[in-house]
């Protein structure tokens, strides 16, 4: 028997989530240059069909499968999804346990004569003698956990199409596609399992670390994922001596927009209930999205004297990220706070580091995912409300106690490490594989990757137009 | 005074565009343009349609200079944008007869 009101919820986050991905397609799309913008949206698409598939058939088996005995690893008996169908059907067919509902209820007060049950709600009417409805009972009943796996699907896809902002403009395709699937299945399976993996979960559990929507399985991962591979796979040819420009602000804000709009089923959802802990998920992320853009325009009026959409759009995307970890323990103030310091981080990153350094992360993954997702980890430890903690420790904010603080970074700690470890090892064997180089040849990179790879123009021109 | 036209590869336009600016040109004007020369198209499909796309995106430079800066402006046009393959451009030199500058009403190599 399922709540229906919980799973109608949950469905809407799914389809939420969903659009995502092709949503940061815009985003990436419109900051790509004009010669790669169908490379740079087509790298996001094909995530969605490769995470689309391989998420079904594998990813969530390694994720959430097997009985929780593996502290970094679900298991392999949900191949394919297997059960999931029958699992649903055993369910709604199931009916709650009445019996014991009237026991609890019979201290001798109250004269019981009937529990009528609605076979299409989710609550136990209970009537005394004369036939007037005395309470109605909760009775416990979820959603199906096909949802979860749609859920999850829609999760490793957004996660994985991030790594893709730092390649764009020189990647060979087969090679991100051959990444994508392998990292999927070895990098974000396992890492969701160790964050939400519930009991035996090496981050979640025994370190005790609280990640809300996913700052370190689904920002820092990809984040810093895509710094790892921009290394292994080198500048584009004209970095730090051309100045590259987004081809498409309106496509730049349009992509933030949909993101922005997902969002709201992507840390609501996390909730993984239509309850007040869900609201108050969907009020920190309008908060904190809202103080990071304001900050972000703030920072670049202060530093060149102007503020630009796109860097308001960006400081949207930041806010997104730093609320992500915290979106459900945290109170509203705190989430402005957390908005308001994250943009000039993230911008820090962005505008001085990555020249400074010399790591050609093209679109910033690194810069708005990983540093907003470390910065927003490390702030749940501070302003986590202890009712909301999903372990026994709170915010230092508001016990003192810095046991939480400590978990937090030890959580970022092994995301990174086990991230940095396993994205080295993918990035070098898919190199091997496409013979040493996984980059394009100097020409094709000068032509575009556009016509070069995929032999589509996104703006053509005086062909076939007229 | 004559005006050189030059087009050239699209990626060419940041390097041709610095190493024009590094000579000591006065100015220059960009356009994008479409056209074919012996560098053939290429095809693109259309949900499996073959469409055949000949008219190659280039940029072409227009910069009017003393007459006796053409030879060496055409060797710095020459050394950024070869690449020796088919495709690299071509450069056009005209005889210009008058320059003018609107705000001052100058006239003549002065007003380039």
């Amino acid at each position: 028997m399922f709540d229906t009101g919980t799973t109608a919820f949950m469905l809407v986050c799914v389809m939420l989530v969903l659009l995502m991905t092709p949503g940061l397609a815009f985003f990436y799309g419109g900051l790509a240059r004009r010669k790669n913008v169908v490379n740079t949206m087509f790298m996001s698409m094909m995530v969605l069909g490769v995470v689309g598939v391989v998420w079904v058939l594998a990813g969530h088996s390694f994720a959430y499968g097997g009985d929780g005995s593996i502290s970094f690893f679900g298991g392999f008996d949900l191949l394919g999804s297997a059960g999931a169908v029958q699992g649903m059907l055993d369910s709604a067919a199931s009916t709650p346990d009445t019996a014991g509902m009237l026991t609890s209820l019979a201290d001798g007060s109250v004269k019981l004569s009937s529990v009528v049950i609605d076979g299409e709600q989710t609550q136990a009417l209970v009537t005394v003698a004369t036939g007037e409805t005395y309470a109605t009972l909760p009775i416990e009943a979820g959603y199906p956990e096909l949802i979860d796996l749609a859920y999850q699907a829609a999760f490793a896809m957004i996660t994985t199409a991030i790594i893709t902002g730092s390649l764009a403009g020189r990647m060979k395709f087969g090679a991100v596609v051959a990444f994508v699937t392998i990292w999927v299945l070895l990098v974000y399976a396992p890492l969701a399992h160790m964050v939400w993996g519930g009991d035996g979960s090496l981050i979640g559990d025994t370190i005790g670390a609280l990640d809300f929507a996913g700052g370190d399985v689904v920002h820092i991962s990809s984040g810093l994922t895509g710094l790892i591979l921009c290394l292994i796979l080198g500048k584009r040819k004209g970095f730090g001596i051309v100045g590259y420009r987004p081809h498409n602000v309106p496509f730049v804000v349009l992509g933030a927009a949909l993101l922005w709009f997902g969002w709201f089923g992507f840390n609501g959802g996390s909730a993984f209930a239509a309850d007040g802990v869900a609201a108050l998920a969907i009020v920190n992320t309008v908060a904190a999205s809202a103080a990071a853009l304001l900050s972000w325009s703030a920072i670049e009026k202060l530093k060149t004297g102007k503020s630009t959409l796109v860097g308001a759009a960006t400081g949207l995307v930041a806010g997104l990220v730093v609320i992500t970890p915290a979106a459900g323990f945290v109170e509203p103030w705190a989430a402005v706070i957390m908005g308001i310091i994250v943009s000039p981080i993230c911008y820090f990153a962005i505008s001085f580091l990555k020249h400074k350094i010399g790591y050609d992360d093209a679109l910033d993954a690194f810069g708005c995912h990983a540093v907003g997702g470390i910065t927003g980890g490390i702030l749940t430890g501070l302003f986590c409300v202890p009712e909301l903690s999903w372990t026994e420790f709170g915010g230092l904010f508001y016990t003192g106690d810095i046991s939480l603080l400590v978990a937090q970074v030890l959580g970022i700690l092994i995301t990174v490490v086990y991230v940095t470890i396993f994205g080295l090892i993918i990035g070098f064997v898919v190199k091997l594989i496409f013979k040493g180089n996984l980059a394009v040849d100097a020409a094709a990179e000068n032509e575009g990757l556009d016509t070069a790879v995929h032999g589509e123009s996104a703006y053509p021109a005086y062909n076939g137009l007229d | 005074m004559k005006k050189i036209e030059a087009i050239v590869r699209p990626s060419k336009l940041e390097p041709l565009k610095e190493a024009l600016l590094k000579f000591g040109i006065k100015g220059l004007t960009v356009s994008e343009v479409h056209g074919c020369g012996n560098q053939l198209g290429w095809k693109e499909y259309f949900r499996g349609s073959e469409v055949i796309v000949n008219m190659r995106p280039k940029v072409k430079f227009e910069i009017i200079t003393a007459d006796e800066s053409v030879e060496e402006l055409t060797k710095v046009i020459i050394n950024t944008a070869k690449t020796g393959e088919v495709g690299d451009g071509k450069i056009f030199v005209y005889p210009v007869e008058e320059v003018i500058r609107i705000r001052t009403e100058e006239s003549g190599e002065v007003a380039i």
